[in-house]
């Protein structure tokens, strides 16, 4: 099929892509020239968060989110954490420290689904992170080691906001 | 020393990145797509399939059928091979099949170059069918009029195994013996790894390579040349990182057929994806099993005879087929005993359904549902404290086992009990519980469990691994058993550097698993990798440590006994004065102009013991009546498991198996329509796996005895937290509402009609 072009901000930065208008998101992102692999596909129909990513300050589900939509918006992804010298973001280092990595592929989509909850300044109960953290599935930690990393990086983010 | 702390995982950063690579991620051009063509009935037969329309559509490849592949019947259990034919896996599957067994079952592939096409091309197939009664129930699949899914199982029956000690009839007799009986039911369930089943494979030399989402790549390595009838050296497995097995992976799924594939368009790389709903009926399920369990017990509360019948739904294939039974009934004559008799008559039968194989703690789920609910329907009976009830009949320590010559070394389960039942307050609970009345009751459960580590004497118990030494003094480690996401390259690393006495960060461990390349064994399953795995370490990294201590003594002109490695340094053990770095011995060793030598050592270590891990879970629940919901308030595990190499990950393990037998007990089972044995709900909105809104934080908790047959002190974690917390709920609901409800999973369907039966509604 003809590719499309389209325009759009890929962690930051502006780019253009040649897609297969029938591509997903997630397939632009995995495929396509960028080759961001750190977005996972799991159940490729929304049900699973595994494909979770940001678009203009929402979590989406890639894999139910056309390519071609991605044209002008904004789309941060989990390689966008990681700092040019592979330093990890408060909420990766979090992830490692609590221990809520285990095989690793729903871990992505965790990350970025609790970025809304961090960067919302607001403090959030454990019972709402549960919540806001319900759409996306992990078979490996039973969860309790990734609400307590978003719990404690939320928290950490707030205490350093009160200090300014 | 890093034994025993807990260290973060050597594969975080990869993860946490997005940078880890898994099977998917490796593909940099871009290869043909398989996609499968299932059956669209449950029993019957293939009579015709026409291709040619769906050939015309533009970007298909190629297209086999059932008719097309090879007539070679394999077996798919990820089981150690055995060179006793009768000790073989039965063979009952070809690549494709005109037999068709289940509604999802594979009859043709299509090879396209992109996914479009090849979901076109498998709508465009028209099947012709003779087909016959769908049969989904065990005692339907067992009359005699009921059509036979394999021709060499009469009566459907795939095996039928038991035992009796003692004289049962004899046993029975004895005055003054309270009959208990009870049937008990659990579900089919799935293993919902969360990356979907998925290898790619290719032709390179005239040999075919497979990289595939597995846990046992030299297992599948076999299965795949037997499938193709290939030599097994023509066949090549590479395992990258993967997104969870829990067993479905411990199986050959469809690696045989993407094999085949690749074969079939001239050694081109063909990618075969298996999507979540073809998972859920395709690949392997949880056996469902009937339970009938009849007790005699005095007054006193001790079994004098116990019987179990057991009937497992073995679906259309046998995979890994009896053995999952036959360890329900193990489990059942040696978790309790009886004074006079026990006995069990075990069945597995062909269904027309998902083929069940392994899955995380292997048929001790589904007995121990059985058997835990029936203890405390005895206790309740005899209105007996559930845990004094355990308390007379459960294993003591000493127990021994002639069959595995396993040895209980420890009171493990009253000491787990004991934990358990003060976290829980368990004596004021149960008082403060009395009495309920009302439409929302509190209830708290509990239950034991028994779990044995590895397969030995049953199939083959054995590892290898190789050390390589570099010339900054750290070593590349490859071992075949492998990383599942349960931490098992972080705890192998730890072992290394225990024994070796070089620093932590000095052992490099080769994640990804070549049978090319790493040295044979037969990876994840039976919670075997820390015990096996650390006895193969144990003695590689000694035969190494001796060879560098021995260069070390052609340099240092000491007795190499004198000498010992502590933190990277050849130390004199006596004046613990550091002789040289482990990297400067490497140095010399390797670029010597009189003695190179490239220190390297590898060994296989063939373990002949299998270690009784035990545990237990408490929880209390709140019981909506009305609702006929169950919702869980606190759960704790407390396990023996050894010792612990790394408390952190041991208490992730817990979490995660606690969180999926929560879904076993309270939400999770695949069903099927009972006219077409077409499944209803196999996708992730309509199959109800637990999410972080659906239970409290998970407790876990350990008691650490050193077990005397293992290398560093450990036995069994990986699944056995997977066993008790459902059957605990159950026992919760009991306690909360009176209601004895013997059919997981307790959703509201089933609850509800429980209560309105009770008369509670």
């Amino acid at each position: 099929m003809e590719k499309v072009l389209i325009r759009f901000t890929l962690n930051g930065k502006k780019v253009t892509s040649a897609i297969d208008p029938r591509w997903s998101l997630a397939d632009l992102l995995r495929g396509g020239e960028h080759k961001h692999t750190g977005t996972k596909k799991s159940c490729e129909v929304g049900e699973c968060g595994a494909c979770t990513v940001i678009i203009n300050d929402e979590t989406y589900n890639s894999c139910i989110y056309l390519a071609i939509w991605a044209d002008g918006k904004s789309i941060r992804t989990i390689e966008g954490l990681t700092g040019e010298n592979g330093e990890l973001s408060d909420i990766q280092q979090a992830f490692v420290d609590e221990g809520a990595i285990q095989c690793g592929f729903c871990t992505p989509g965790f990350i970025m689904s609790s970025l809304p909850i961090l960067e919302s300044g607001r403090e959030y109960t454990r019972d709402e992170i549960r919540k806001l953290l319900s759409g996306n599935l992990c078979r490996c930690t039973g969860y309790k080691n990734i609400i307590d990393a978003v719990e404690k990086t939320m928290k950490a983010r707030l205490e350093k906001k009160q200090q300014l | 020393m890093s034994v025993g702390k807990s260290v973060k995982r050597v594969d975080a950063y990869e993860k946490v990145t997005g940078r880890a690579r898994y099977t998917d991620d490796f593909l940099d051009y871009n290869p043909l797509i398989a996609k499968v063509l299932h059956s669209t009935i449950a029993n019957g037969k293939v009579l015709s399939m026409d291709i040619s329309e769906a050939v015309k559509i533009p970007g298909v490849v190629k297209i086999v059928t059932c008719f097309d592949v090879p007539d070679i019947r394999f077996p798919t259990a990820g089981h150690p091979w055995s060179t006793d034919p009768k000790h073989q896996d039965v063979a009952d599957r070809k690549l494709l099949n005109t037999r068709v067994r289940l509604y999802g079952d594979d009859i043709a592939a299509v090879i396209a170059e992109d996914e479009v096409a090849a979901a076109q091309a498998l709508r465009k197939i028209k099947v012709e069918y003779e087909e016959y009664e769908p049969i989904l129930d065990v005692f339907r699949a067992m009359e005699p009029d009921a059509p036979l899914l394999h021709e060499e199982f009469p009566n459907n029956i795939l095996a039928h195994s038991g035992y009796e000690e003692g004289d049962f009839e004899e046993a029975i007799k004895e005055e003054g013996l309270l009959k208990f009986e009870g049937w008990y039911e659990t579900p089919i369930v799935q293993h919902c790894h969360i990356e979907p089943v998925i290898s790619y494979a290719y032709m390179e030399k005239g040999r075919i390579t497979v990289v595939a989402s597995t846990q046992i790549p030299h297992i599948v390595r076999r299965i795949t040349a037997q499938a193709l009838g290939l030599p097994w050296g023509k066949v090549r497995i590479i395992k990258p990182y993967i997104g969870g097995g829990f067993g479905n992976k411990q199986d050959a799924l469809y690696e045989p057929l993407n094999a085949y594939l690749t074969t079939q368009v001239g050694g081109r790389c063909v990618k075969l994806e298996i999507s979540r709903e073809e998972t859920f009926v395709s690949t392997r399920v949880r056996h469902s099993i009937k339970f009938h369990i009849t007790s005699y017990v005095r007054k006193d509360g001790r079994f004098v005879a116990r019987y179990l019948k057991s009937y497992a739904n073995q679906g259309a294939y046998t995979s890994h087929g009896h053995a999952i039974a036959a360890k329900g009934g193990a489990a059942f004559k040696q978790l309790y005993s009886a004074e006079g008799a026990v006995k069990a008559d075990l069945y597995s039968v062909f269904t027309n359904t998902p083929a069940a194989g392994a899955m995380r703690a292997y048929g001790i789920p589904q007995i121990t549902f059985a058997m835990e609910s029936h203890s405390d329907d005895i206790a309740r009976a005899l209105n007996m404290d559930p845990i004094e009830f355990r308390r007379i009949n459960m294993m003591k320590k000493g127990f021994y086992d002639p069959f595995s010559q396993n040895e209980n070394y420890y009171d493990s389960l009253n000491a787990v009990i004991a934990k358990g039942k003060e976290y829980f307050k368990w004596d004021e609970k149960v008082k403060a519980y009395a009495n309920q009345t009302g439409p929302v009751r509190k209830g708290v459960g509990m239950s034991i469990f028994w779990y044995n580590t590895a397969v030995w004497p049953t199939s083959l118990e054995a590892s290898t691994c190789r050390m390589v030494l570099n010339q900054d003094g750290s070593i590349q480690m490859q071992m075949p058993e492998t990383e599942i996401g349960q931490g098992a390259d972080t705890v192998f690393s730890q072992m290394a550097a225990h024994t070796l006495g070089i620093p932590f960060e000095n052992v490099h461990i080769v994640s990804t698993q070549d049978t090319d390349i790493t040295p044979f064994g037969t990876g994840a399953y039976a919670s075997r990798q820390t015990y096996i795995g650390g006895m193969v370490i144990k003695k590689t990294a000694e035969i190494l440590k001796e060879k560098i201590l021995s260069y070390a003594r052609s340099i240092n002109r000491i007795a190499s006994a004198d000498l010992d490695i502590e933190d990277g340094n050849i130390i004199n053990k006596y004046s613990g004065k550091v002789l040289m770095s482990v990297g400067e011995l490497a140095t010399e060793a390797l670029y010597s102009m009189q003695a190179a030598e490239h220190i390297t050592a590898e060994s296989t270590y063939q373990c002949k013991t299998n270690a009784l891990s035990m545990g237990c879970c408490f929880a209390e629940v709140e019981v909506d009546i009305p609702l006929g919901k169950v919702s869980v308030l606190d759960i704790i595990n407390v396990h023996d498991c050894g010792m612990l190499i790394n408390p952190k990950l041991a208490e992730a393990q817990v979490h995660g198996g606690v969180s999926m037998s929560l879904g076993f007990g309270l939400s999770e089972q695949l069903i099927f329509d009972p006219k077409t044995g077409r499944p209803l709900n196999n996708n992730f909105l309509d199959y109800k796996l637990l999410t972080a809104l659906d239970h409290p934080d998970i407790q876990t908790d350990f008691v650490e005895f050193y077990e005397p047959t293992s290398a560093y002190g450990t036995k069994a974690l990986g699944e056995p937290p997977t066993v008790p917390p459902a059957p605990a709920i159950r026992n919760a609901v009991l306690n909360a509402t009176g209601v004895a409800i013997n059919e997981a999973p307790l959703n509201p369907h089933k609850c509800f009609a429980k209560f309105k039966e009770a008369g509670l509604i």
